[in-house]
């Protein structure tokens, strides 16, 4: 009997597709989010709007928070560690949290590192803006990829711009020569193994989810229809005006990307959306997708 | 060749839909009721149970599929589909198909760090041992009469079952390359006279 193989960490992210994974920060607020059919949660002390507001350090979150909000559901419960902040990872693993997010979304801890996932039991999920990206921290061990979009804005502009970019640069890759693929490994900054692999089977290794700054259920159907197979929904429930509702609706969304006489039904009447941030009007330091690398 | 829907609310369908066509099946997408039409059979895949039967509900799928599985049609669920297919859960389990005799304990081995893979001796299937991959798994804690158990682990917990035409595996043989349990349910559950 083997625990922590890639198999087994890569496996938990196949059994969240077409799911929507969204940020909690009380027991009753999981318990919302398990209702609404939540395929997990990420626990949290704050969502990424409130940590954007309260500025400073933002770190892991308190034990205690984790634990209550894992005792309140059944589904698969994630936290985040700041990226580069191993110890922290250590923790989340003692913990029995489900999946680690190594997140752009707290103060990063190392700016020349990622942490080194392969060693660990519990699997990890990494933000990227491109392929390359998405491609090194695979390398690192990463067992799940989401788009780091800019969370905490309720503006799907950057997680669009992530997703397109990742999977636009798959398409490319398809149909090149060994020798093009040795040199896009090294335009990419990527593992060539990696680059290989994918332009050969034409998606990534592992799973892929949307995050950062989705919001209504048109915005999670617009990224399963660009090719994501799931997304992560921050801010967008609990700072909108009925969560309940809202996080019934954006699972049905996403469950049903493509028929649009649902989406139609599934958007009525949900109340105020999050207020937003227009990210072009924001400053280079407030934006958190640019951190990592 | 058979036609077999995979259930395609929440979870990895994709990997389900993969083997049946590697096999030589066509393997639809089920979201809707019209969905259900011209099926041979249906695979309930993994995922999650809770948001699965929510969908399910939401979806106006709950009540034609409970008919679908008490009334002889071959379905095959693994992890959440075993769950889903379950007459009997622990109290954390919400009941959804109620149509196969069992009773199922979720999330049995514990959290994800607990999650494994292993080599199972499964006597229909013939040798070489079948790897089966675990994940947050579900085990069965009790079997009816009329349920024949199909594998178990070392400690002797009963992992695969099957009962008339219905089929319900723990684990996820949608995850390896071995394609043996999917011709099963093809010849033996689907096919069965």
């Amino acid at each position: 009997m083997e625990k922590g193989t890639w198999t087994v960490k890569v496996g938990l992210a196949q059994m969240l597709k077409g799911g929507v994974i969204m940020d909690v920060v009380t027991p009753d607020h999981a318990k919302i989010a398990e209702e609404a059919g939540a395929c997990a949660v990420m626990a949290l002390e704050r969502v990424p709007a409130d940590i954007r507001a309260a500025g400073g350090v933002a770190r892991m979150a308190d034990p205690t928070v984790i634990e209550a909000i894992k005792r309140a559901v059944t589904i698969p419960v994630m936290a985040k560690c700041r990226i580069g902040h191993f110890v922290e990872a250590q923790i989340l693993e003692a913990l029995g949290v489900d999946y680690i997010d190594e997140s752009e979304v707290l103060t990063p801890a190392d700016e020349e590192h990622h942490i080194y996932k392969h060693p660990f039991t519990v699997p990890f999920v990494c933000g990227c803006r491109d392929l390359g990206e998405a491609l090194r921290r695979i390398g690192e061990g990463a067992a799940m990829i989401r788009t780091k979009g800019e969370a905490g804005t309720g503006n799907v502009v950057e997680a669009v711009r992530h997703a397109r970019a990742v999977l636009g640069a798959i398409r490319r890759l398809q149909g090149l020569t060994p020798d093009e693929l040795m040199t896009e490994a090294k335009n990419l900054r990527a593992p060539y193994e990696l680059v290989v692999e994918v332009g050969r089977t034409g998606r990534l290794p592992v799973v892929n989810f949307a995050a950062g700054g989705i919001a209504t259920p048109a915005d999670a159907a617009l990224m399963m229809q660009l090719g994501v197979d799931g997304v992560f929904v921050g801010s967008g429930i609990f700072k909108s005006a009925d969560p309940a509702a809202r996080a019934r609706a954006i699972v049905q969304a996403t469950t049903h990307f493509k028929d649009s006489k649902i989406l139609a039904e599934v958007s009525r009447g949900l109340g105020e959306a999050m207020a937003g941030l227009d990210v072009r009007s924001m400053k280079p330091e407030e934006l958190l997708a640019t951190r990592g690398w | 060749m058979a036609t077999i829907g995979v259930l395609a609310l929440q979870g990895d369908f994709r990997e389900h839909r993969e083997v049946i066509e590697r096999l030589g099946g066509t393997a639809p997408e089920v979201r809707h009721l019209q969905d259900l039409a011209g099926l041979d059979g249906l695979i309930i895949p993994g995922g999650e149970s809770t948001a699965i039967v929510r969908l399910m509900a939401s979806s106006h799928l709950l009540e034609p599929l409970r008919e679908l599985a008490g009334g002889g049609f071959p379905v095959w669920g693994t992890c959440a589909g075993m769950i889903l297919l379950a007459k009997r859960l622990d109290a954390t389990g919400i009941p959804a198909l109620e149509a196969m005799d069992i009773g199922v304990r979720r999330n049995a081995f514990g959290r994800q760090v607990d999650s494994f893979e292993v080599d199972l001796r499964v006597p229909v299937l013939g040798d070489p041992p079948f790897h089966a991959v675990f994940i947050r798994a579900p085990v069965i804690e009790a079997v009816g009469p009329e349920v024949e158990v199909l594998a178990r682990l070392a400690d002797g917990t009963p992992v695969a079952a099957r009962q008339g035409r219905l089929l319900a595996t723990a684990f996820h043989p949608e995850l390896t390359p071995d394609s043996r349990f999917h011709r099963f349910f093809l010849d033996h559950v689907v096919r069965r006279a």
